[in-house]
């Protein structure tokens, strides 16, 4: 185990990128997908297109294909940036389309019933979305959006595999390439790092999941 | 019909059409600004796209031999990475339903580890712990060994989850005419599951297919690979990835349709058991 217990601040700052890249582009795809998931329960037909487009796309497209495309495409047409952000809004675009799917599915799981019990009893728009329809949404909207975030602290070593570095995969590839060390314990350092950001992800996850389930 | 809104009268709707108008004038203007900023940086240029639309250029038949060997070899990895996973995963479910408390205990420890670890992190670590413990194999290996680490995992589950959604009464049944578990399970419910299963199980297909455009890390000529090296000569990343990219929407918008027609068609077939969990549906399975 030398060599986890030798490494540990490499792997210390490894965890640290990795959860710098996750956060920043767990914003940016829940942004993304909310203003998404908005233009697919739109009532105007070229935002709903442009929804279910970029649902389909993306959530057909392997994320290493849509990194590469980003990171050797847009240098092609004059934008230069980072790996490391060309990395982040990869990941961004990529987890918004799961996150637009989450988010429509529970407004969808809500029954047309409600809205129109709450209209029947006189409440306004900004009343029924936001007493009747939105809680309850929300609590289906919990558990595939946790769900889809986890996933997406996992596939930010695709990031770190396209090239940005410095992350855990990149900490793991870095310590039995370079330093010949026994690839096993190194393989477990970084389950351990992953677990680490996964495991209280989890836990926060299903503390948010009982704070918004009620029996229906 | 949603729940946000009523059916329209005439006055929404007419606001409708104009927001509707509005909108669409604006998602033209953005896509016209993309594809002048795209012609202004010279992508549209049969020097960029002659290799891979025109037929007459000598690099084009060589262009899609390539890609047709890497979607080949795609195909390949992901093909050998369901059967392995769905084997593993089969056992690790039955084995965990039948089995002594210690042994369960082990496969969950197993299936949450590897529930956590990246598929890339499985992918690189197959192909380079299994040579330094003296295993040398063909790189294909690696990349499905690494792919099925991860699915079969996830497999395992849904198969629980299958097993789980059927009506107690079978077991029961089953149990009442003397079977063991074991032949309960394999006569009795399994057959039943997978089932239930397919819409999930078709999904995760799209899930491994997706994943084998991770093999470039290890250097297997996988589609991704391919255009990867197809580049370097060609000098049109944008193009070639473009590609890339639709040949993957297609198969996977083709495989996704495939699992919603025959969840529907077991919906409608099927009398739905009462009393039972709900059956994983082909959403749950279609996770990133």
């Amino acid at each position: 185990m030398n060599a986890v217990t030798d490494n540990l601040g490499l792997y210390g700052t490894g965890v640290l990128t990795t959860l710098q890249i996750s956060l920043l582009s767990g914003l940016g795809a829940l942004v993304l997908g909310t203003i998404m998931a908005g233009f697919r329960v739109s009532p105007a037909p070229p935002l709903q297109w442009v929804g279910s487009a970029w649902v389909t796309v993306l959530r057909n497209t392997p994320l290493s294909v849509v990194l590469f495309t980003i990171a050797f495409g847009l240098p092609e047409i004059g934008v230069n940036g980072s790996f490391f952000w060309f990395g982040v809004t990869g990941l961004a675009l990529y987890t918004s389309a799961f996150v637009c799917e989450a988010i429509r599915s529970g407004i969808n799981s809500v029954a047309p019933g409600q809205a129109e019990a709450a209209r029947s009893v006189g409440m306004t728009f900004g009343q029924t979305l936001t007493v009747v329809v939105l809680p309850q949404a929300v609590r289906t909207v919990v558990p595939p959006l946790g769900n889809v975030l986890i996933a997406m602290i996992k596939n930010s070593a695709i990031v770190g595999a396209v090239g940005v570095g410095g992350d855990l995969y990149s900490v793991g590839v870095q310590l039995t390439g370079a330093g010949g060390l026994a690839v096993i314990p190194v393989l477990i350092g970084v389950a351990l790092g992953y677990l680490v950001l996964t495991i209280p992800a989890g836990l926060l996850l299903g503390l948010a999941e009982r704070k918004v389930a009620i029996a229906r | 019909m949603s729940v946000l809104y009523d059916i329209p009268g005439p006055r929404s709707r007419r606001r409708i059409l104009i927001g509707s108008l509005i909108a669409g004038a604006v998602v033209l203007a953005v896509l016209v600004v993309v594809v002048l900023r795209l012609a202004e940086q010279e992508q549209f240029t049969a020097e960029k796209w002659g290799p891979l639309l025109d037929p007459t250029t000598e690099e084009f038949p060589l262009v899609w031999q390539r890609i047709g060997l890497g979607l080949q070899a795609t195909l390949a990895a992901a093909a050998l990475a369901v059967v392995f996973s769905l084997v593993v995963g089969t056992l690790l479910a039955v084995t965990r339903l039948v089995s002594a408390p210690w042994y369960r205990w082990l496969v969950v420890g197993v299936v949450e580890l590897l529930r956590g670890l990246p598929v890339v992190v499985t992918i690189f670590f197959a192909a380079r712990a299994l040579p330094a413990l003296g295993i040398d194999l063909p790189i294909l290996a690696y990349l499905v060994i690494g792919l099925t680490l991860y699915n079969s995992v996830i497999i395992a589950e849904i198969v629980r989850a299958g097993v789980a959604s059927l009506p107690r009464g079978q077991a029961e049944a089953a149990a009442a005419v003397g079977m063991t578990r074991g032949q309960s399970l394999r006569l009795i419910q399994l057959p039943q599951a997978f089932r239930v299963m397919l819409p999930a199980l078709i999904s995760q297909l799209v899930v491994v297919l997706k994943d084998t455009a991770l093999g470039f890390i290890i250097l297997y000529p996988e589609l991704l690979r391919t255009a990867q090296i197809i580049v370097q000569t060609t000098k049109n990343p944008l193009q070639m990835f473009f590609v890339v990219a639709i040949i993957f929407i297609v198969i996977n918008y083709a495989l996704s349709r495939l699992a919603t027609y025959v969840e529907k068609r077991l919906s409608r077939s099927t009398t739905t058991p009462t009393g039972a969990a709900p059956a994983p549906s082909a959403q749950e399975g279609a996770l990133v």
